[in-house]
């Protein structure tokens, strides 16, 4: 029975594999979640271009930090966490053969419990209640609902956590002595980091609720930093996570060839979950209050991502080469040829993957003390994360888009589409390069970030960084049609496109390949492990700033 | 496969390690590690503090200056401030208020100052001209008017 079962599986895995129908739904449900957001927040980063260009003036009741508030939010949280729990769920059910009911009525509870908390914190921001731009730092006070709001959404992440942690543990109760598929291994990596990631972050908003609603006089403001980091670093690292599920899993079946060599795979994805969280205190390294030999040792915790990172790459380009020399590819460089550089499906996260190679050499910059002291808070930080997030993860979320919501809509990528798609590839890639390298370059200068206008009264140092400053502007507008016609192609396969029928393009292992340690599947180990790095790296930090804590700060609100 | 995969991996982790051991070398030998001061008071009750109850400059050795300053939305306190070429300057400061950044453009100056803590910073500058000081942490809707400069001359 078990021999057929897996007989059939190989050869026509469309017969027991797929996304079920409802599960469909769940899925296009956070997608539309998600291009709305991304419509939003792209016109409010365009908004921000343009006022720091001077090119417009933006009214009294919508100021520039409402904005850079919103831009955030919808943009880093919501953007991504409804495009991550839509493209995971749909890889779970197509996995597991469809999820369990209770898990899709988990994936419904965490919808709703996060829409609803993105639509209080909207509101809130809209209110000018809530000018504390996406990182919140305390002593700046927003309403006490901002913050309710926030907790909404974290619950709904945890819903969606725990609806994976129960299918997973369902399938492998089910599949004794066999490991789980890959897709499924890379959505229990990103679950298992972010729920652990969300818990510092929990633990900061919950002290900040009374704290704003005056119940509680003084708040520790170096302690909810660095619970904010503890969260902020890790979800950079849950995209790139998902990203690169994608990388290792579809891409190569787009292009015609087999994934590397899995318990690779499944190395990095422990690697990436267990080393983590530490890597938010790069983003500490000029605060007081900690010593240099922690912030030495934590200069080391983030430069060991890198490690996976550096695999990952080297594992995409053997896999690129293996497969154009298989589809005749000459000479030394003959591969890259035969590549399918018109299809949408490869080429946007192709160029993410090269965008990854910049980006994660910028990430390695300002992770290192006395480097990030030249570049903190300055627009090169804006331009490094709009290279990594922008096009390193997002270009890959979009490509993802033209084979996953054609196949859940049950319609077809036509050619139109696709030559959509090559075009919006190519639109974002212009305007992102544009305007990261132009922010680059102005935070080179000292350009800050974080502020309405640099001009500083004309003053001939700010002269410097201004005339860059446009070209932020016209990257901006440059990335706004690329916005415009990716939500346009998105809600065309969602509605319009054709009826028919869509591949899921998952690679399969080489022919010869070694089977999968077991031992991969030792998840509660890992998450020892993934506990044991955090407390590394926070005990004594987190001891020293509570026991050495000068008096609190009160509620301030200076907006 | 395998061996090239060692070999790129070899390499690569064998240029983070030498890139520690240069930051490392920086940090604890010359001295050049971040801004990192631990000392603490009570944000508010900054202007009763005895370090702070008068922010200013102070000369300190033949050409050394201290610069005790406060920060607070939109302000530095003292601002325009002036020394000559050559000079030596410990800024010590701390925020009566919200988060700040101290960052002057053309220096490697940047430092965190938040309430409730002292931040420490050093720098000579050997170079005369204006330095425009600014706020680089998001303070309110202020924030991009809190600016000052260091003339040397």
């Amino acid at each position: 029975m078990e021999q057929t079962l897996k007989e059939t599986k190989r050869q026509n895995p469309k017969k027991l594999l797929g996304v079920n129908t409802e599960d469909a739904k769940v899925a296009l449900s956070y997608f539309t979640v998600a291009f709305v957001s991304l419509l939003l927040g792209g016109i409010l980063g365009l908004l921000q271009g343009l006022e720091r260009a001077d090119l417009i003036q933006l009214p009294s009741w919508l100021n520039y930090y409402q904005v850079l508030t919103a831009h955030g939010l919808l943009l880093l949280v919501v953007f991504t966490a409804t495009f991550t729990i839509g493209y995971q769920f749909a890889n779970l059910s197509h996995s597991f053969g469809g999820l369990l009911p209770k898990v899709r009525k988990l994936a419904w509870i965490g919808f709703g419990l996060m829409v609803f908390g993105v639509a209080l914190v909207t509101v809130m921001i809209i209110l000018n209640e809530a000018s504390v731009l996406y990182t919140f730092y305390p002593p700046l006070a927003a309403h006490p609902l901002f913050y309710v709001g926030l907790v909404f959404v974290v619950v709904g992440i945890w819903a969606c956590c725990f609806g994976v942690f129960i299918n997973y543990r369902h399938w492998r109760k089910n599949h004794r002595g066999q490991v789980t598929p890959l897709l499924a291994y890379f959505a229990m990596g990103v679950f298992v980091l972010w729920f652990f990631a969300s818990i510092g972050v929990t633990i900061e908003v919950l002290t900040l609720i009374p704290w704003s609603m005056g119940l509680v006089e003084t708040t520790n403001v170096m302690v909810a930093r660095t619970l904010f980091w503890w969260f902020g670093h890790t979800l950079v690292n849950i995209w790139y996570l998902v990203a690169t599920s994608a990388w290792y899993v579809i891409v190569p079946k787009i292009i015609g060839g087999r994934h590397f060599n899995e318990k690779l795979i499944r190395l990095v994805v422990i690697l990436i979950v267990v080393l983590n969280i530490p890597g938010g205190f790069h983003h500490q390294i000029i605060d007081p209050a900690i010593s240099t030999s922690i912030k030495f040792l934590h200069v080391f915790m983030s430069l060991s991502i890198a490690v996976p990172s550096l695999m990952t790459a080297f594992a995409m380009f053997f896999v690129f080469e293996r497969t154009g020399r298989k589809l005749g590819g000459k000479g030394l460089l003959g591969w890259l040829k035969k590549l399918p550089w018109g299809d949408v499906r490869f080429l946007a996260p192709m160029i993410a993957m090269i965008s990854f190679i910049p980006g994660g050499a910028g990430g390695i910059v300002n992770t290192s003390n006395q480097l990030n002291q030249v570049v903190h808070n300055t627009m090169w930080v804006v331009g490094h994360f709009h290279v990594t997030v922008g096009m390193s993860v997002v270009l890959t979320f979009f490509g993802i888009c033209y084979w996953l919501i054609p196949y859940l809509s049950k319609r077809q990528l036509t050619p139109k589409m696709n030559k959509i798609g090559v075009i919006q590839t190519i639109v974002w890639t212009v305007g992102m390069t544009i305007m990261a390298g132009s922010m680059h370059i102005a935070g080179l200068f000292g350009d800050p970030r974080r502020t309405s206008d640099t001009s500083y009264g004309g003053h001939e140092v700010a002269a410097s960084w201004i005339s860059y400053e446009l070209i932020f502007g016209i990257g901006a507008t440059i990335l706004l049609v690329g916005v415009l016609i990716q939500v346009y192609a998105v809600f065309n396969m969602m509605f319009f496109a054709p009826k028919g029928e869509t591949e899921f393009p998952v690679a399969e292992p080489e022919d010869n390949a070694a089977p999968v340690p077991l031992w991969t599947e030792r998840w509660g180990l890992w998450i020892v492990l993934l506990l044991a790095v955090v407390a590394m790296a926070y005990v004594v930090p987190i001891v020293d700033m509570i026991l050495n804590a000068p008096p609190g700060s009160p509620p301030i609100r200076t907006w | 496969m395998q061996r090239l995969e060692e070999l790129w991996l070899t390499v690569s982790i064998g240029i983070l390690v030498i890139f520690m051991i240069i930051i490392g070398y920086q940090t604890f030998a010359l001295s050049m590690g971040p801004p990192s001061h631990k000392e603490t008071l009570d944000p508010q009750k900054v202007d009763q503090h005895e370090r702070f109850s008068e922010p200013g400059v102070k000369q300190i050795g033949s050409n050394e200056y201290e610069v005790v300053m406060t920060l607070e939305s939109f302000a530095f306190n003292p601002g325009n401030l002036e020394v000559p070429v050559g000079a030596k300057v410990h800024f010590i400061m701390t925020s009566k208020d919200v988060t700040h950044g101290f960052q002057v453009p053309g220096t490697n100056i940047n430092a965190m100052v938040m309430p409730g803590h002292i931040q420490k910073i050093s720098h000579t500058f050997s170079e005369p001209g204006e330095f425009l000081v600014v706020c680089n942490e998001y303070c309110g809707i202020g924030h991009q008017a809190m600016s000052t400069t260091i003339t040397v001359k």
